[in-house]
């Protein structure tokens, strides 16, 4: 923390991806970025290479750089690939198998064969003591230090690297896991521990046990991993903070990081969600859609005023076809956000039904679409895109891969036109509108189930198959403006240099309204505050700290909770009938009407302390009235409006060669190394100062 | 070319279709106040053409509602008749025979008027905690016995509640906030897929659901006819008896199926099938027709969705008056237990006809029960002592595959979740003292049927309650397919050693707890040929005990003791 504020700020944020590292540097208002493969067995090489690559860019050193902000897939990709520590759990008796009888359902119900995922920890290294905590916190047997002690000597001779510990109602009294923790630090104090009163205080053994698990299981991997990264970027001359991004779109200390690794589960997909939110800010927009669209999967996600929603628990390495309920909960502060299987690179085929169905199997980089010619005999998206025209075979990456028309042509028909009796073109449209249609649906499901009505959204669209999808996707939605920022394929890594820093604590407590208890309230929100703030100043002293306070609430009997955000004055000066008015004006805005006579409870508090986001200078835009002519046109090609069901002659704009202020009227296709931006024909195109192009579809949506 | 992009359209507005009815259920989850519906997903949702055929229906976690949700629409339109249909309107029933099975399923049916005119209906069920009667349990002798039955009529004409039906269900169940909070969530959940529905038929510009409706209908029939005329074509025989006897109430029963395969339907007939029963377990026909049809549809064809086509093909008869066709008033709470023990009895017939396909028979039932506390009588009660109703939903292991072994404490046929126990002590004075897997439960063979559960459950201090139990297999174990053996029975006493029934409501004292063992699934071959490294695998892991290593798999004293050496090291084979 030793940041000379005579330096200039070089700022560099780093996303490891599944396929990518992405480098993105700041430095006297300029942006240098690069793309360079992971490398799985030492992830820090490529942070190294790709630093250096932009250091010389920018013509400067690593001892430079001022400050470095870090998310990765690596907590993902080891919960995912099953690379974690040999870790113990230790419950409460009779509580052994929670996180192996899961949910006692099948998440697919009409699949005799279906195998359930196994759990991260298998039986024999679950252990129990006897202890009994109940739902009101009150303890009904004393955990018994001398069975605590004999099970440390089992862990012990054992050699586990790390220890979970999950106990009943822990969220509501954490006496016993602590105990438990002081019985382990003391006889095994190089083994790592984590409560799962610390980790996730939140109710539902199934849920609060997988995540304690989960942050046990990676965290030696990620503990080693951070320190080496601090050590070999030190060697290379780096003398500054290192943060990390974490999943609820905010930072924190390289050393909180490696306290709750778990916390860094999706931070790419979290870093993309404020990289939208950044450019919603500079743009004046309160209501924006991300929509982040890559080779296998595609990420939307609803930011209001300006701030991603957040959510409490979400599901990581699903096994089965993207199902939900197929992979692990984990129970931490995230972005919310839908992933779905659909991508560039996502495969087609016909089902019994004779319907066409998309994905999510993936062609993934091998054998590719079969337009990349290296043996991918089933039609993909892009295979769909290049038929349609959204895509030039000539000048695919920049022209780096030769796309092969005949190809896609020929797996479209094969595997689709054969069996619906279409040609190539008809069977592109079809494959086409099935993944923009199942990303319609998850889009329309997200949004309705926040309560949101998406025709008053504007999109912003990143990741490489995005803006070819966007515009469609703006037609089925009725959204009908959608902004494609630059620097778009490293929006992630932007994304963690706009990110603040940040930290939410949460808590399950029952609170019925008939039973409001101020005193209690503002006692219970002040420790979470005063928790949430801990994290946040030890990444930065000095700092204004904002704390945004949340709770979750619901009809007394009801299972799902609605997040209230309460203002600072609201929270620490509580009173029931605010809290009942807020929550009926949310309920009702979800769901209708209120229900008459019913008590409510709440049962989640938050707080989130955070920085105050970077500030934003507001763009000047201009809009199409005042655009200055349209760009110039580098050429003309044939492309399939889905709208209008027909072929139709598009203009091919070069993205560098439009300038500010000037428009593209559809139907275009404007062309970057990265990606193409279609726009239909309904819609035009403008190019706004900071490079952004904004496409206004012309819905015939009523 | 017109016609192939008509052809595009139809199929998104398919899928958009069970899109809006998966929303359609998720919001019922959200705003449902029975712990049945919001934890255990005990639900369904499904969108109807004009004449009542089911367009689609939500995956959920109830099979049982399949058919009897396709069957419903057209009882609505009947009874409430087509003059008397207005914009506005929501229509409720909990009729065991023109709705999904006992008083307990609120069914409602909400009409979709677009431009004013009806294009279609919405419907949804929720299985609810209490519908008052003698409480949910199998002790009643006549339906009349088991709550307020609600034939079908209007929850609200026009927009406007039916207050006096409101005061009703009030004064007649013993959780009347919970109960009128879940009639409001259904009709909500209704509106939500109309108003979706209406959304897309905007955008399509259509007048009616007629062409989307006939495109849907007519590629699910040839989809499922080409499967039927496939396993006809193929299948050694066509016919094949099937034969299961489980507990019962206080008579064990008999389920009887003759499956015949056709070139175009499959029929499942019950004749011979054991007699109504006395108490609450009896069966309307539409319920066992569900699960039989779901059974057929897993094993022939699990990926067409279900709606009016799709069913069609499979065919249900059973004599009137056998426990799976049982008419009014037979009582039914606890139509589920010989509902979900019907997949077991028609694979027994389909597994002469396509051997390697069905796997061996599970636990069958869920492991249901469900404790009406109160506070204690024996002694004077603390202040804070209350009356609670809490249901709670559970699994046994299901049968063992021709490949995997079965699952261990997962719901099959039926698929609803269990509920968290911290959720459960949450909604009443509750004490969950065990929740876990019951080694050595699993029907031995080389593919291992899955393990059962062990629960514990008391009251908190001051209380005591009744036992509602829902279980079978207390004698009549999961039997083994092709040689492997059967599951463990299901075991209920109370601590102090004191005997329980398996089903029937049973009065459990202050301080007392009973100790509850669930059923496993049964094996599927010879246990000798279990893969070896499978069978250390399984001690290791505790799911079966030396003893059993040896005496059923012949595992040698050497190589148990090395794996407890491996198990002690925390380490993996």
């Amino acid at each position: 923390m030793s940041q000379s504020p005579a330096r200039t700020p070089a700022r560099l944020g780093v996303d490891i991806g599944g396929t990518f590292t992405d480098v993105v540097l700041e430095f006297d208002n300029q942006q240098y970025s690069t793309k360079v493969l992971t490398t799985y067995t030492a992830p820090e090489d490529a942070i190294l290479d790709g630093l250096h690559q932009v250091c010389k860019k920018a013509d400067i050193t690593p001892a430079d750089i001022t400050q470095i902000i870090h998310g990765t897939t690596l907590a993902t990709n080891a919960l995912i690939e099953r690379r974690g520590a040999k870790t113990a759990l230790i419950t409460t008796q009779g509580f052994r198998d929670v996180i192996e009888m899961r949910t006692e359902s099948r998440f697919e119900q009409y699949d005799l064969n279906l195998n359930l995922p196994a759990p991260l920890l298998p039986r024999n290294m679950r252990y129990t003591v006897e202890e009994r905590v109940d739902a009101l916190g009150n303890i009904l047997i004393d955990l018994d230090l001398k069975q605590v002690e004999a099970l440390a000597e089992q862990i012990a001779e054992a050699g586990y690297d790390s220890v979970a510990v999950g106990l009943i109602h822990s969220y509501a009294n954490d006496k016993h896991e602590k105990m438990v923790r002081d019985v382990l630090a003391k006889r095994l104090p190089d083994v790592m521990v984590s409560l799962s009163s610390e980790v996730s205080p939140q109710m539902r053994e199934y849920e609060r046990f997988n995540t304690v698990v989960a942050n046990a299981y990676i965290k030696p991997l990620m503990k080693s991993y951070l320190s080496r990264l601090a050590g070999r970027l030190g060697e290379e001359g780096v003398d500054c903070s290192i943060f990390l991004m974490h999943s609820g779109g905010g930072i924190i200390s390289i050393d909180s990081a490696a306290e709750f690794p778990v916390r860094l589960v999706e931070s790419g997909p979290a870093g993309g969600a404020v990289f939208a939110a950044h450019i919603a800010a500079q743009y004046g927009l309160d209501k924006v859609l991300s929509f982040d669209m890559g080779g296998t999967t595609a990420k939307i996600c609803l930011i209001k005023n300006q701030m991603p929603k957040t959510s409490r628990v979400f599901e990581v390495a699903r096994t089965y076809r993207f199902k939900k309920g197929s992979g692990m909960p984990i129970s931490i502060p995230v972005i919310d956000m839908v992933e779905i299987g659909a991508g560039g690179g996502s495969l087609a085929h016909v089902d019994s039904m004779r319907q066409i169905r998309v994905g999510p199997e993936s062609a993934g980089s091998e054998p590719g679409p079969a337009c990349y010619g290296r043996g991918g005999e089933k039609p993909a998206v892009t295979d769909a895109d290049l038929v349609l025209g959204k895509l030039d075979a000539d000048n695919f990456a920049g022209g780096t891969i030769q796309l092969d028309t005949d190809s896609s042509n020929s797996a479209l028909t094969e595997v689709l036109g054969k069996a619906l009796d279409m040609d190539a073109q008809t069977a592109a449209f079809g494959l086409a509108e099935v993944v923009d249609e199942n990303m319609a649906n998850a889009a329309r499901v997200h949004a309705v189930e926040n309560g949101e009505d998406l025709s008053e959204y504007t999109m912003i669209a990143f990741g490489g198959a995005a803006p070819l999808h966007g515009g469609r996707l703006c037609e089925k939605l009725g959204v009908d403006r959608m902004l494609v920022p630059t620097g778009a394929g490293v929006g992630s890594a932007i994304g963690f240099l706009r990110a603040p820093f940040s930290f939410e604590a949460n808590r399950s407590v029952y609170m019925k309204l008939s039973d409001f208890a101020p005193e209690k309230i503002t006692s219970l929100l002040t420790d979470l505050q005063q928790e949430a703030i801990g994290f946040v100043r030890s990444c930065d002293a000095d700092a204004e700290i904002l704390s945004d306070f949340k709770v979750y609430m619901r009809y007394t009997g009801q299972g799902w909770e609605i997040p209230i955000t309460l203002t600072e004055q609201q929270a620490m000066n509580p009173d029931a009938e605010t809290f009942q008015t807020l929550f009926e004006q949310d309920y009702t805005k979800l769901f209708g009407r209120p229900v008459e006579g019913m008590d409510v409870e709440i049962t989640v508090w938050a707080v989130n302390a955070t920085t105050p986001p970077q500030p934003v200078t507001l763009l000047d835009q201009v809009d199409t009235a005042s655009a200055t002519g349209e760009a110039e046109a580098a050429g003309e090609r044939q492309m399939f409006d889905p709208a209008l069901g027909k072929a139709v002659a598009a203009r091919v704009v070069l993205r560098d060669s439009v300038k500010a202020r000037q428009m593209v009227n559809g139907p275009a296709a404007i062309t970057e190394d990265e990606t193409t931006i279609i726009v239909p024909s309904s819609g035009r195109a403008l190019r706004q100062s900071d490079g952004c192009i904004d496409v206004i579809v012309g819905n015939s949506h009523t | 070319m017109a016609g192939n992009h008509s052809q595009v359209s139809f199929q998104v507005m398919w899928n958009r279709l069970i899109s809006v009815v998966e929303e359609q259920a998720q919001a019922l989850v959200r705003t449902a106040f029975s712990t049945s519906v919001r934890e255990a997903g005990d639900l369904s949702a499904g969108v109807y053409d004009l004449h009542g055929q089911m367009l689609a229906q939500a995956v959920t976690g109830t099979p049982g509602h399949v058919n009897a949700m396709a069957d419903a629409v057209a009882h609505f339109i009947r009874r409430i008749g087509r003059d008397n249909i207005f914009e506005g309107d929501v229509y409720i029933t909990n009729d065991p025979w023109e709705g999904t099975g006992h008083l307990h399923d609120i069914t409602m049916v909400s009409p979709s008027f677009h431009q004013g005119n009806l294009v279609g209906f919405f419907a949804c069920t929720a299985h609810i905690v209490d519908i008052g009667g003698r409480g949910f349990g199998a002790d009643a002798n006549s339906v009349y016995e088991e709550g307020l039955y609600l034939p079908i009529m209007k929850f609200a004409e026009r927009g406007t509640v039916d207050k006096s039906l409101i005061r009703i269900v009030r004064g007649n169940v013993r959780e009347p906030d919970q109960l009128v909070g879940d009639m409001y969530a259904l009709a909500t959940c209704n509106e939500i897929g109309h108003r979706r529905l209406i959304d897309m038929m905007r955008e399509f510009k259509l007048d009616n659901l007629e062409e989307v409706a006939e495109f849907i209908l007519d590629n699910s029939r040839r989809a499922t006819l080409e499967r039927i005329a496939d396993v006809f074509r193929t299948a050694g025989k066509t016919t094949a008896n099937g034969e299961m006897t489980v507990d019962g109430f206080a008579t064990p029963i008999t389920l009887k199926v003759k499956l015949t395969i056709e070139a175009d339907r499959i029929i499942s007939d019950f004749e011979g099938t054991s007699g109504v029963d006395k108490k609450g377990i009896n069966c309307p026909l539409v319920y066992a027709k569900a699960y039989s049809c779901y059974a057929l549809k897993c094993a022939i064809a699990p990926e067409i969705p279900n709606n009016a086509a799709s069913l069609e093909p499979f065919e249900i008869v059973a004599p009137e008056n056998t426990i799976v066709n049982a008419v009014h008033p037979a009582p039914v709470a606890l139509r589920h237990i010989i509902g979900h023990f019907v997949p077991d009895a028609v694979y027994d017939a389909l597994d002469k006809i396509l051997p390697g396909l069905v796997p061996a028979e599970g636990a069958g039932c869920l492991c249901n029960f469900q404790v009406s506390l109160r506070p204690r009588t024996d002694a004077t009660a603390p202040e804070d002592a209350v009356r609670s109703e809490v249901l709670t939903f559970n699994s046994g292991g299901s049968g063992a595959r021709p490949q995997h072994d079965g699952l261990n404490a997962t719901a099959f046929p039926s698929g609803v979740m269990t509920m968290p126990i911290e959720a459960t002590e949450h909604t009443g004075p509750v004490i969950i003292w065990r929740k876990e897997l019951r080694p050595d439960s699993g029907g031995a063979g080389p593919q291992r049927g899955g393990l059962g559960q062990y629960m514990e459950v008391g009251a908190r201090e001051g209380h005591e309650f009744d036992f509602q139990a829902m279980f079978d297999r207390v004698d009549h174990p999961a039997r083994g397919r092709q040689g492997g053996k059967n599951g463990a029975t299901t075991t209920i006493a109370q601590d102090d050693g004191s005997a329980m029934q398996g089903k029937g409501k049973q009065f459990v004292a202050h301080g007392r707890k009973v100790m509850l063992a669930f059923p496993g699934g049964a094996g599927y071959g010879k246990p000798e040929d279990r893969n070896i490294e499978s069978v250390k695998k399984d001690l290791l892991y505790g799911y079966i005990s030396a003893a059993t290593a040896k005496n059923d798999y012949g595992l040698s004293d050497a190589t148990i003791a090395a794996v407890a050496d491996i198990a002690r090291k925390g380490e993996t084979l």
